[in-house]
C-alpha cells in the first residue's frame, strides 16, 4: 500500500445472526495480513472487529461495520440502528452486561466487550442517542 | 509439543480440523466466556472449554488457538465441526472435565 492509499471495507450486520458471527472480524483479518500489517496490530482489530460484531448481533436492531484502513491507521466504525445506550459508563464497567440468559449460556455477554474493544485500541468514541443508535469508532495506529 | 502429540498422550478424541495437528503447542488457556478468551489466550495456546457451538472457532481463529478441547463430554454441533474442517482448527473431544484436563496438561509440561 502506498501512502495515501485507502482500503475501505463495508458489512452489513443482522440481528441474533449467531451463525455468521466472527465471519466479518476473520475477513477483516486475512484483508489486513494480506496488506502487511503486523500481526499484533492484526490481532488487535479483529478483536475490536469481532466484539463489535457481537455487540451489534446481541443487543441491536441491526447495523453495519465499516473498516478504513490506510498507511497510518486502521479505523473500525460499528454503526447500528438502535436502541441505544442508555448509560455508556456503566456499558463500558468490566462485567456490566444487558444480555438475556441465553446470550450468557453461549459464552458471550461477559461485559467485557466495550471494554475489550477500547483496550485494543488507540483512540475509543462512542456516540448513542436513544432510540435511534449507537456508533463505536475505534482507531488504532500502524506502527511499522 | 504438536497437537498430535498432545491428544496422543492425552487420549483425546480428534473431531475435527485434522488439517492443523501439527500446530505447536506453546501454553494454555481454559475458559468458557468468548471475550476472556480473546482477551487473554495467546496465539500457540491449548484452549479448555466446555462451550462447543460454531463461535468457539471464530475465536479460536482469531487469536490463532492451536487447538480447541471440549470438555467434560460435551457434544460438538455439525456446524462447529464444519467450521472448524474450514479453518483447520483441531477440535479434541474430552470426557475429563476442565480441572482434570488442566492437571493433566500441566503435568505434561504444557
Amino acid at each position: 500500500m502506498s501512502t495515501g492509499d485507502m482500503v475501505k471495507l463495508n458489512y452489513s450486520v443482522n440481528i441474533e445472526d449467531f451463525a455468521k458471527a466472527g465471519d466479518i472480524s476473520s475477513n477483516t483479518k486475512k484483508v489486513l495480513k494480506k496488506l502487511g500489517i503486523p500481526s499484533d496490530i492484526t490481532r488487535r482489530a479483529a478483536i475490536v472487529t469481532y466484539e463489535a460484531e457481537m455487540n451489534i448481533i446481541i443487543h441491536s436492531s441491526g447495523g453495519e461495520i465499516i473498516v478504513n484502513i490506510d498507511t497510518a491507521k486502521i479505523e473500525i466504525i460499528a454503526r447500528d440502528y438502535g436502541p441505544g445506550i442508555p448509560d455508556i459508563d456503566r456499558a463500558m464497567q468490566k462485567g456490566y452486561s444487558t444480555a438475556s440468559d441465553h446470550v450468557r449460556e453461549l459464552g458471550f455477554g461477559a461485559g467485557m466487550g466495550l471494554p475489550n474493544m477500547k483496550r485494543c485500541s488507540d483512540g475509543f468514541l462512542i456516540e448513542s442517542q436513544k432510540g435511534k443508535g449507537t456508533t463505536v469508532t475505534s482507531t488504532i495506529h500502524i506502527h511499522n | 509439543m504438536n497437537v498430535d502429540g498432545l491428544c496422543r498422550s492425552l487420549g483425546l478424541n480428534p473431531v475435527a480440523g485434522r488439517k492443523g495437528m501439527e500446530r505447536k503447542v506453546n501454553g494454555a488457556y481454559a475458559g468458557d466466556l468468548l471475550s476472556f478468551v480473546m482477551a487473554n489466550a495467546a496465539r500457540g495456546n491449548v484452549w479448555v472449554t466446555i462451550q462447543a457451538h460454531s463461535n468457539i472457532v471464530a475465536v479460536a481463529s482469531l487469536v490463532e488457538i492451536a487447538c480447541i478441547i471440549v470438555a467434560a463430554g460435551v457434544e460438538v454441533d455439525g456446524d462447529t465441526l464444519a467450521k472448524a474442517n474450514g479453518e483447520g482448527i483441531p477440535i479434541l473431544a474430552a470426557e475429563d472435565d476442565i480441572y482434570t484436563l488442566c492437571c493433566k496438561l500441566h503435568d505434561l509440561g504444557v
